[in-house]
């Protein structure tokens, strides 16, 4: 052939089209005979199944996964529950139906027929939700009067329970009814409305995984609604399983000790930043959000002035006061200001430009040095350390501390405090730094903020030698046939977010003002000594804005919503510390008196559990 | 300057035609839309009639020059569409699960439509020039490979599978209707078949699975396969004679969820049963026929090409869209010509008819 290409013309072309215009008559008579076969031959048939629109799609829940907590304790799981739907064009008398319904769940046929049409735009070939979880007294009834029923229906579903009720929910958070606005977000593709999404804590961090995947049934139903067969099933895929942090024993005891009061415990594991308890006072019942609120019981709930839905350790925001002290001790060592050695006198008052600033104790420390002064809380040791860091440097050092940020830990809504500076002040308020205010920063008053969560990762630093580690609150996630699996973004390794600003020294000077907090006779946290167990510990009250300093230190006095806000952090052993906590009670005035025996509670239950001992 | 032999050779055939089909397809849509509770849907109705217009003039432009002029533009007009395309990707709005549409002020545009007509072109244009007797050779064959493929990513990419299968199945009819060497095809079978095995098992577990189901959607029962049941229930419920326009009870909203666009066939099907539908089918047909009579008519390689390519474009349309409605092809997202509901794929039906008038009135322009 070679080279010698004959190039192509019409008429070449039209020999070609010949064939195309065959191919294309074979084609179109294929379509035909597949269209005579499914109408003429198959017609019968087909027609039939069309005359009920015989088959339906049935969804089969997945069920959500369980939660444990570190030692394998189920937390959460779920129960079935007998939904109870109706097919509207099947349920023909409809009013009939909706009657007798009514009399078998005990309900009135208005309550129903209400429910029907609030939904506008339901399909009347589809399942619609009247009742969850109808129980099995009722479910008996309603099976025995099937046939007077038509198109209504009991199916089986997964339904969450919260075992312990009130324990750890704001850790563990809820389930609710996914919302319009979820709905148009796009976060959620695979849901509906009626689907329960988790709304708050771990439910919703963990969502994705917990969730599963839906399956399904096609089935085919008589004239009544009756299934006559399943054409086909896709099984639905239960969702991974999650191993918390937390130790039950020790959530129920740091509840327990909560108990009657508004406050926060939190307890850390200083060598992996791993949350061992997480508990926020006054709680919730989590159930009674699977099973509908009202809108009362939901107004109740966020009205409380104890603020229930709040989880304090993460969202709460407190001034920290004396637990402050640590920063500044670190920043007065660290920037050379003071050494271990460095002696103030503290006669009771401070006289600073024309205010006179107090300590707590009115008649005085005396000579204190900074291991004493954290042990004793001198606040006039701390006004002079203060005043000579200055504000800028020392906010810098409490952000390095890691206030003033979030922790990271993967729960919705973290705080992230507020470290005054100068600049801060003048941009908010407008108003230049007042040198007397760097006083009160330095006690831990004044602007700034830190939530029970950020003291709590302070506290375990100290303890671990200056590492701050992120907050962790899962151990592992496994599927649903226990296979363990791992992600990034899980966050359950163990994740340095930076170091305390401190030396080596600088640390055993501040852990030895700690140990002797608790530890001395004239300690302000005595009261956390117990035999046996080496405890180190700061307290902390926290004045409530509104009240001003001089006006009256009477406590008993002052009105309760005014009273200040009782702090304590500790970690133990002191040595090779095991467990770090942090406890404020809001106005539980003291850290000495309230806050100091829960922190010392937990410490020991946690210690003397054989668990720990390995 | 005008001349009287192109309203002499003007092909009011196919012109009667379109508007046979364009009404039945109206009169179609109108049932499909109308069904159960109508409300929101109504104005669907409207929105395509002014299609329609918009498209009858979208036809007429498409005539008034001579074709050949679309040749000599056929590389501008393919740099546009691709153009539109990326933007596509970069700035569609998301809809479904995926990135197909361009909002240009009041009308929202599906670029993988138009960008159809754009390859036919510019195939037409090189295969013209390059075709000859004993076929294709493999170093020919690069050229279009690549013309097809930058498109074909773009809209694999949007994700649109359904367009981007049917662009690969127009590009390959018209390079086999302009022949390709025996070689080639043993060199392409070799070639395919080390590539496609070598891609499966490159692609991820979810992505198989996703072929899987869409070369068999009995895979998913509660999607596709679900559909499927539901279309052939409709279709066959019609029997020989239908159960009356707008009595259809399968149409009713819920069990497909695509009834006026993509499965209004089964609409047409319950309605009008074997009768009206085998009328549509046969009107179709004669469709397709007089597009190859064109094509036939033409005396010059391009417009054979061209009128070729076109009319190949619409047969697989209807194909591939009936036959998925009947349950003898994958459920893909390809619109049934003059029927379905949807701008873009009107105004890219009107286009090609448009392009094929011209093609037929200039038959005797002979250089």
């Amino acid at each position: 052939m070679g080279k010698y290409l004959k190039t192509a013309d019409s008429d070449w072309f039209k020999q070609r089209l010949i064939v195309v215009m065959y191919c294309v008559i074979v084609v179109f008579v294929v379509l035909i005979c597949r269209l005579f076969y499914l109408q003429v031959i198959e017609g019968e048939e087909l027609r039939r199944l069309s005359e009920n629109n015989c088959i339906r799609l049935q969804g089969i829940d997945p069920p959500r996964g369980l939660i444990y907590d570190r030692n394998g304790i189920l937390l959460v799981d779920n129960r079935p529950s007998f939904d109870l739907s109706i097919i509207l064009k099947d349920a023909k008398p409809i009013n009939n139906t909706i009657e007798k319904l009514s009399e078998y769940i005990k309900t009135t046929p208005d309550d129903l027929m209400s429910k029907i049409k609030e939904c506008k735009g339901i399909s009347i070939y589809k399942p619609f939700l009247l009742k969850r979880d109808i129980g099995r007294d009722a479910l008996a009834v309603i099976n025995a009067h099937k046939y007077e029923l038509p198109g209504v229906e009991v199916n089986v579903g997964p339904k969450r329970n919260y075992i312990n009720k009130r324990t750890a929910s704001h850790l563990i958070g809820y389930l609710s009814k996914i919302n319009s606005d979820e709905l148009k977000s796009g976060k959620y593709p695979e849901c509906a409305i009626g689907d329960f999404i988790g709304k708050f804590g771990v439910e919703k961090a963990y969502g994705g995984y917990l969730r599963g995947k839906p399956g399904g049934r096609q089935v085919e139903v008589n004239a009544t609604g009756q299934i006559v067969r399943t054409l086909r099933t896709v099984d639905a895929r239960p969702g991974h399983n999650i191993y918390l942090t937390i130790d039950l024993k020790l959530q129920q005891k740091a509840e327990k000790l909560l108990e009657g009061t508004a406050g926060a415990v939190a307890a850390m594991d200083p060598a992996t930043g791993e949350i061992l308890a997480l508990a926020s006072s006054p709680s919730f019942d989590q159930n009674s959000f699977v099973n509908g609120m009202s809108h009362k019981q939901w107004n109740t709930l966020v009205s409380n002035r104890f603020r229930p839905m709040e989880n304090k350790v993460v969202q709460g925001e407190y001034p920290p006061a004396s637990v402050y002290k640590i920063v500044t001790a670190i920043a007065g060592l660290e920037e050379g200001i003071i050494n271990k050695d460095t002696i103030f006198y503290c006669q009771g008052h401070y006289k600073f430009g024309d205010r006179d600033f107090q300590c707590w104790k009115k008649t005085g420390h005396g000579n204190v040095d900074v291991v004493r002064a954290l042990a004793e809380s001198c606040d006039i040791f701390f006004y002079q350390v203060g005043q000579k860091v200055g504000i800028d440097r020392l906010a810098w050092y409490a952000k390095a501390c890691g206030l003033g940020s979030a922790t990271g830990i993967n729960l919705d809504y973290e705080a992230s405090g507020l470290v005054p500076t100068a600049a801060w002040k003048k941009r908010r308020t407008g108003v230049a730094w007042q040198q007397g205010e760097t006083l009160s920063v330095a006690i831990g008053q004044g602007y700034n903020l830190v939530s029970p969560l950020q003291i709590l990762v302070l506290t375990s630093a100290v303890a671990n030698g200056g590492i701050r580690y992120k907050p962790l609150i899962l151990k592992t996630i496994e599927t649903a046939e226990g296979e363990i699996i791992s992600d990034d973004s899980f966050h359950t390794k163990k994740e340095i977010t930076g170091k305390l600003p401190a030396s080596r020294q600088t640390l055993e000077i501040v852990k030895k003002g700690l140990w002797q907090a608790v530890n001395t006779g004239k300690g302000t946290a005595t009261i956390a000594s117990i035999d046996g167990i080496d405890i180190s510990g700061k307290t902390g009250t926290a004045q409530v804005v509104g009240r001003k300093q001089d006006e009256t230190s009477d406590e008993q006095v002052v009105a309760s919503h005014l009273k200040s806000h009782a702090w304590f952090v500790a970690f133990a052993p002191s040595e090779d510390p095991k467990i770090a906590v942090s406890v404020i009670v809001e106005h539980g005035m003291h850290g000495s008196s309230t806050a100091a025996p829960i922190a010392r509670e937990l410490i020991k239950t946690y210690l003397s559990s054989s668990r720990v001992v390995e | 300057m005008f001349d009287r032999r192109l309203i002499k050779f003007f092909d009011w055939g196919l012109l009667g035609l379109t508007f046979l089909i364009g009404f039945l397809g109206l009169a179609i849509l109108y049932s499909a839309v109308m069904a159960g509770d109508p409300g929101p849907q109504k104005i669907l109705c409207i929105k395509q009639l002014i299609w329609y217009s918009a498209g009858l003039i979208v036809m007429v432009l498409s005539f008034l020059f001579n074709y050949k002029l679309l040749g000599k533009w056929a590389y501008a007009i393919y740099l546009i569409c691709i153009i539109l395309l990326i933007a596509v990707l970069f700035f569609g709005t998301y809809a479904g699960g995926a990135r197909r549409w361009l909002i240009l002020g009041p009308v929202s545009v599906q670029p993988s439509e138009i960008v159809k007509i754009a390859v036919i072109i510019i195939l037409a244009r090189y295969y013209s020039k390059h075709a000859h007797t004993s076929g294709l050779t493999l170093r020919e064959l690069v050229t279009p490979l690549i013309f097809t493929l930058i498109p074909f990513v773009l809209i694999v990419n949007q994700p649109d599978l359904g367009t981007a299968i049917l662009l690969i199945l127009i590009a390959g009819s018209m390079t086999v209707f302009v022949k390709i060497e025996k070689r080639s095809y043993i060199y392409i079978t070799a070639f395919c078949s080390i590539l496609i095995p070598a891609i499966w098992f490159l692609l991820k577990e979810y992505q198989k699975q996703r072929i899987l189901t869409f070369l068999n959607p009995d895979l998913d029962p509660l999607g596709a396969g679900y559909h499927i049941i539901q279309s052939k229930i409709a279709v066959g419920s019609g029997m020989i004679f239908g159960k009356g326009f707008l009595q259809g009870t399968q149409n009713m909203l819920d069990f497909l969820p695509e009834q006026h666009t993509d499965f209004i066939f089964s609409v047409l099907a319950e309605e009008w049963g074997f009768v009206g539908s085998l009328v549509v089918l046969l009107f179709f047909l004669l469709l397709v026929v007089r597009g190859l009579t064109i094509a036939y008519g033409c005396r010059d390689t391009f417009g054979t090409i061209l009128a070729g390519g076109i009319t190949i474009f619409i047969f697989w349309q209807i194909v591939i869209n009936i036959g998925m409605v009947m349950g003898l092809m994958p459920v893909v997202g390809v619109p049934l010509p003059f029927i379905s509901y949807g701008g873009s794929s009107i105004i890219t039906v009107m286009i090609c008819i448009g392009i094929l008038m011209n093609i037929s009135m200039r038959r005797f322009l002979v250089e």
